[in-house]
């Protein structure tokens, strides 16, 4: 059995359990955009009866590009494609359909999102379980926390949200009407205070009280603003005074309309902070999901969840099966 | 703001150092590798190809002129059309002869809407205008109060109302300005995704029901391939006059400028640069365009080097190199030309590739006066045949000009290789020329 057999049965299991059922239904909709068009492109490049040759396979890298997969990893997925054509002999446009979904399919395989294991468990004997959120500005970290603390608490967990923006106007009464609609707690002090010094009172009150998770809220940064980013490591030393291994997740939130910059962001922040996962936001909003592909293509860090909407529950445990699924199907 | 993509270009118009002539050869791979450059910088296919297309349509038409060197050509072909789209002129907001001016701003989520508000409302108010900030963004958790706060930052009124209908917020807030003589209104509007059809046409009815004078897209710098349907989204329900391209101080390559620009066909603004509220600056085509395509300010150069090199001038003179004809009066010219190019550190950092060469070079620009005053110490007779400058007419020059002997000799020894240097450059035209002038190393020090 191949290993697109494998994981189409895979699929069709998890169709038949009705709460994957659900959230692939839901994964379906949010990457709808994406899907169509790339759906809708790659079809109208293959036709009927038209056979493999150099145009087509050119009008197949453009398609990649125009979906923000970005050249290189492009490059990659076409290189591959021809040495498949000429080896295995294909002359049919339909036989590219396979061809192509298997690429992707297996170049997210071999990324580290394919072990993603990002469900809501936590080590119960190293708690709280600490996360700290991080990003550019405008791509969704506020929300993203929001999402995160309510499917933490509806598996059960306790949750303490630390508002460590003290710098953007507002950034505390949005992260509190967040917190308020997961229906968790929240620390925060006055505008312009030190983040680092909210990380820490976070951090210990949770430790008080018996949280299970800590999610932090830190301020947007543009990733070459080195003093910004010198504050993210002021940060993660000040937890770290509190407890040896936090934060135990630091994930990197990426903005899916960004183009081949969200890259450059992932690189810049990985130099400041150990990144654990990325959670790509907006990607319902985008046509241009391609940038999954680049990430799992060029970075060495796992996509755990991306946001397909703007609900509460909108957020999802990424899956490179269901992704590629959802991307394909018909 | 566009290193990476300069650096891209600047890597694929490598390729045409040193060749005589534009060929469909040569320009087809520069062309691909320009393509490349644009898509890697996240500029749409789409735009990237038609781009690409009219430039190499451009360049293979094209004659080489004289003062151009085919790369030379290139750029500035390049850069025209790369003006062109960004949009001849930087457009500044037009205020309506009816006050209020109303200003209203839209865009996706996290595009930076408002901040940029707050921004603009402060830049105006320097202006002399009296803006009054609207927080139309019913949706976004605390984006009233982002607004409000911005605004007592900037000492600047904002407008809210209990409302949570947008429209009606928008039309009490032109009431409100009408009652309290505010002559700018300026609209938050909450960020929306295209797809959202309920979203879309709410904020075509906000348009409908204040009909602004300034209908302005904020767009995020980092947007990638889908910059093009968003701004046609946009551009469709909204008849756009002006984009905003926000948080251009990271290191985006800020391609999307190119695609948003192609797509809604009006100018952009403003950039905004930063999450102070001063940071926002007017927008220039042309500098961005001759940024993006990098090349040092390689343009300055040429053009200025084609202004003031005189073509029937430039011949003569290449006619007396080819003679061996050159004199002191041909070299003063010459003087007299580079010294109205600007400083020689200047021009010779347009030149890509010498600026990092010559960070550590010590140039000494008074050197230019001290070769001036030898020479104009110099008779007729000596400046064109320098050959009977003996030992009392070398000194009498040294009294004359205020410099030792030793900085004659040196002067007429260079003279005497820079002579020998030019016969060689029989191609190349004054450019050519430039490039390989070296200042007498020494002289003046």
């Amino acid at each position: 059995m191949g290993l697109f057999d494998k994981f189409k049965e895979k699929v069709s299991q998890a169709m038949q359990s009705t709460g994957d059922a659900l959230g692939f239904t839901k994964l379906k909709q949010g990457l709808e955009k994406t899907r169509s068009s790339f759906l809708h492109n790659l079809q109208g490049i293959l036709g009927i009866g038209r056979k493999i040759d150099e145009t087509l396979i050119q009008e197949i890298e453009d398609l990649l590009i125009s979906a923000d997969v970005g050249v290189q990893t492009s490059d990659l997925i076409i290189d591959s494609l021809r040495k498949r054509v000429k080896e295995e002999g294909h002359e049919n446009a339909d036989d590219v359909f396979n061809m192509l979904k298997e690429e992707i399919h297996g170049m997210l395989l071999k990324s580290p999102s394919a072990s993603n294991d990002a469900d809501y468990s936590i080590d119960e004997n190293n708690k709280p379980h600490t996360i700290m959120v991080i990003g550019v500005n405008g791509v969704g970290k506020t929300t993203t926390i929001g999402k995160l603390a309510y499917n933490y608490k509806n598996a059960g967990k306790q949750v303490l949200i630390g508002a460590a923006d003290t710098f953007r106007a507002a950034a505390n009464e949005q992260l509190e009407v967040w917190a308020e609609r997961a229906g968790v707690p929240i620390v925060q002090q006055a505008p312009g205070a030190d983040p680092a010094a909210v990380a820490f009172d976070t951090l210990k009150s949770a430790q008080a009280k018996g949280f299970d998770v800590v999610i932090i809220d830190t301020a947007g940064r543009l990733h070459n603003k080195s003093n910004l980013m010198a504050e993210l490591s002021k940060i993660n030393r000040v937890m770290k005074k509190l407890k040896d291994s936090a934060p135990d997740d630091v994930y990197l939130v990426l903005d899916a309309t960004t183009g081949q910059n969200a890259l450059q962001q992932a690189k810049e922040f990985l130099k400041v902070a150990d990144i654990t996962g990325i959670v790509l936001t907006k990607l319902d909003g985008t046509a241009k999901g391609g940038i999954v592909l680049a990430i799992a293509n060029e970075l060495k860090i796992p996509v755990r969840y991306i946001g397909v909407g703007e609900k509460i529950d909108n957020l999802q445990v990424f899956d490179p099966d269901y992704f590629v699924e959802a991307l394909f199907g018909t | 703001m566009f290193e990476n993509l300069q650096e891209k270009l600047e890597l694929a118009l490598k390729r045409f150092r040193g060749q005589a002539t534009i060929s469909e050869e040569n320009i087809s791979e520069a062309m691909r590798e320009i393509r490349r450059a644009l898509l890697e910088a996240d500029v749409n296919l789409e735009v990237a190809k038609k781009f690409v297309e009219e430039v190499k349509q451009k360049a293979i038409g094209t004659e080489v002129k004289g003062n151009l060197l085919p790369e030379q050509l290139i750029v500035k072909i390049v850069r025209d059309e790369l003006v062109e789209i960004m949009g001849k002129n930087r457009s500044d907001i037009i205020f309506s002869s009816n006050p209020p001016t109303v200003i209203m701003v839209a865009g996706l989520q996290g595009s930076g809407k408002t901040t940029f508000c707050a921004k603009l409302a402060k830049s105006l108010r320097k202006k002399g205008r009296q803006p009054l900030l609207v927080a139309g963004d019913v949706y976004r958790p605390a984006a009233i109060e982002q607004l409000q706060s911005l605004g007592k930052q900037a000492n600047l009124p904002v407008f809210t109302h209990d409302s949570k209908e947008p429209v009606t917020i928008a039309k009490e807030a032109i009431s409100y300005s009408k009652r309290f003589a505010r002559d700018v209104v300026i609209i938050d509007t909450a960020g929306r995704l295209t797809i959202d059809e309920q979203m879309m046409q709410e904020v075509e009815n906000i348009a409908k029901a204040v009909n602004p004078t300034e209908t302005l897209f904020v767009c995020d710098a980092m947007i990638g391939q889908d910059a093009v349907t968003t701004a046609r989204a946009f551009h469709e329900r909204l008849n756009l006059t002006g984009v905003i391209l926000t948080k251009l101080d990271g290191d985006t390559r800020g391609g999307a400028a190119l695609s948003v620009l192609e797509v809604v066909g009006k100018p952009i603004k403003y950039v905004s640069t930063g999450e102070k509220l001063d940071a926002l600056e007017p927008f220039h085509p042309d500098r961005i365009a001759s940024r993006i395509l990098g090349m040092g300010d390689i343009l300055t150069l040429v053009e200025k080097a084609e202004l003031q090199f005189d073509t029937q001038q430039a011949e003569k003179l290449e006619q007396k190199i080819r003679k061996n004809q050159f004199t002191f009066d041909d070299f003063l010219d010459q003087l007299a030309t580079i010294k109205k190019m600007g400083s020689i550190r200047d021009l010779l950092g347009m030149i890509p590739g010498m600026d990092k060469q010559l960070r550590n070079v010590n140039i000494d620009e008074n050197g230019f006066a001290k070769v001036e005053a030898i020479i104009r110490s110099m008779t007729k007779a000596e400046r064109q045949n320098p050959k009977i400058l003996n030992g009392s007419r070398r000194k009498r020059i040294a009294v004359g000009s205020g410099t030792t002997i030793q900085d004659v000799n040196r002067l007429l020894k260079q003279f005497d290789e820079m002579g020998k240097m030019m016969k060689n450059l029989s191609r190349g035209g004054k450019y050519k020329m430039l490039q390989n002038f070296r200042f007498p190393p020494g002289m003046g020090n």
